[in-house]
């Protein structure tokens, strides 16, 4: 039950693009066509699969305040969790290298298709994003750091195949000259988010609504989520439904 | 301008409008937009950035002969890491509730875009004095933007500025509140950066239309 509550929360309420931006460097750049969104999602879901977990272990029995006890009694009062930053860039470099080169040597078939987004990786919020939130929410056991990472990633996939879609049927559309590309795509994904936010009732009951702002106590009251039937957010609904069942399929 | 020449001044200034990191050259919008619902957590966050920045890039522009370029993401990372690191400290050591409020987003300066865009488009190539002008002005105009979608979104989300109620007392209706006037909850939300961010490229590029994207 646990692990099926965090898993639906980190795709939908706690997406990483649309509740906190993570990753929106590479999510603007390489959505402008569903293939090569594809490609990066799934290398993405793939490297935070990995990282989250060894930086939890990292984490756990290295970085914490007394996580060194296992060494011996006299290590017990260090506290090294101001290396975490250094640690977690470092094992994920690492970690995107490693993968890079194992998945060329085993299937050069997928490094074709993934190939040139790995090096990308290392430098994507999402990924450090990831382990920095499992470290600050204090996620408890290794196998739901797991859950917390595959789940991130698939939300992260979500997002950038979702806009991905959308972009390529908005050149179809007569959008104003100054807005064109880079704004509209701001904009969309702003409507996307306000979307996204009506997931925030979904593990409460609804009854009580959750707004998971990053910062600041928002003791505003809270409009309900429910964005104007704009054409684009009609879209956007539509094909998030279509990747969901996709998901589900698979 | 006597101590700086044409050349390097256009480093610091271009990055402000023409060439902006966020609205042009779209990097580092991760960290930009999460921290701005409010006026002084952004002022932070762009000073941040401009200390790791100008710093971050005289150290690599000063290893650039050194490095091999095989391993240089790496390199860089572990710069940027330990400068970050420094502003981390600083933080919880001064400011303490703002730390708090920051969260993980100051570490996630170091996978900040534009932090290891500038390492790999500048200070690969250039020497230290000038690829400092370049990390601070391209900070600074990171920092703009920060600050005015932070204006914005304190001003009309909460009434406030710094935390001082500017427009008068939204609970015992003074000033502004008097006549009617409500706060619009929305602009504290996430969503809301994105599209106050949409807003300014758009004012932006109806201004000069050279910045216009083809389809």
């Amino acid at each position: 039950m646990e692990h099926l509550e965090l898993f639906f929360k980190s795709i939908f309420v706690d997406n990483m693009v649309f509740a906190y931006f993570l990753g929106m460097c590479s999510y603007l750049a390489v959505s402008k066509k569903v293939s090569t969104a594809v490609g990066l999602g799934a290398a993405v879901i793939f490297v935070l699969t990995v990282t989250v977990p060894l930086n939890w272990l990292l984490d756990q029995y290295i970085l914490q305040r007394g996580a060194l006890s296992w060494l011996g009694a006299e290590y017990a009062d260090y506290d090294l969790s101001f290396l975490s930053f250094i640690l977690f860039i470092a094992t994920i470099a690492t970690m995107v290298q490693l993968v890079e080169i194992i998945v060329e040597k085993f299937s050069p078939s997928l490094y074709n298709s993934l190939g040139i987004f790995l090096p990308l990786i290392a430098v994507n919020c999402a990924i450090l994003g990831g382990s920095l939130f499992m470290q600050s929410r204090e996620i408890e056991t290794v196998a739901l750091a797991l859950n917390y990472g595959f789940s991130s990633g698939i939300g992260w996939f979500l997002a950038i195949v979702a806009i991905a879609a959308i972009r390529e049927k908005i050149r179809y559309s007569n959008v104003p000259a100054p807005l064109r590309g880079l704004g509209i795509t701001f904009i969309i994904t702003g409507l996307m988010a306000i979307g996204f936010m009506s997931f925030g009732g979904m593990l409460t009951g609804g009854d009580a609504e959750e707004v998971s702002a990053p910062i600041a106590e928002v003791s505003l009251p809270i409009p309900a989520a429910t964005p104007e039937l704009d054409p684009s957010a009609v879209q956007a609904t539509e094909v998030l439904e279509v990747e969901v069942s996709d998901i589900t399929e698979k | 301008m006597g101590l700086l020449s044409k050349k390097d001044s256009k480093l610091i200034l271009d990055p402000l409008s023409d060439d902006n990191p966020i609205t042009i050259q779209v990097l580092g919008i991760c960290s930009a937009l999460a921290i701005t619902a409010q006026l002084k957590p952004s002022i932070v966050m762009a000073v941040s950035v401009i200390f790791v920045l100008g710093i971050g890039n005289v150290v690599i522009s000063l290893m650039r002969n050194i490095i091999p370029s095989k391993i240089r993401i790496i390199v860089q990372l572990i710069v940027v890491a330990t400068l970050v690191i420094i502003v981390d400290l600083i933080l919880k050591a001064f400011a303490y509730e703002l730390s708090k409020e920051l969260s993980v987003f100051i570490g996630l300066i170091i996978t900040n875009c534009i932090i290891m865009g500038r390492f790999e488009a500048f200070a690969l190539g250039n020497g230290p004095w000038r690829s400092f002008l370049d990390g601070v002005g391209n900070a600074l105009g990171y920092g703009v933007i920060l600050v005015i979608v932070g204006f914005f979104r304190e001003l009309l989300g909460s009434g406030t500025l710094f935390g001082f109620k500017i427009l008068g007392d939204s609970v015992e209706k003074t000033g502004l509140y008097a006549i009617g006037y409500e706060n619009n909850g929305f602009m504290v939300l996430p969503p809301m950066a994105l599209i106050v961010v949409g807003i300014i490229i758009w004012i932006q590029r109806s201004r000069n239309k050279a910045l216009i994207e083809e389809l």
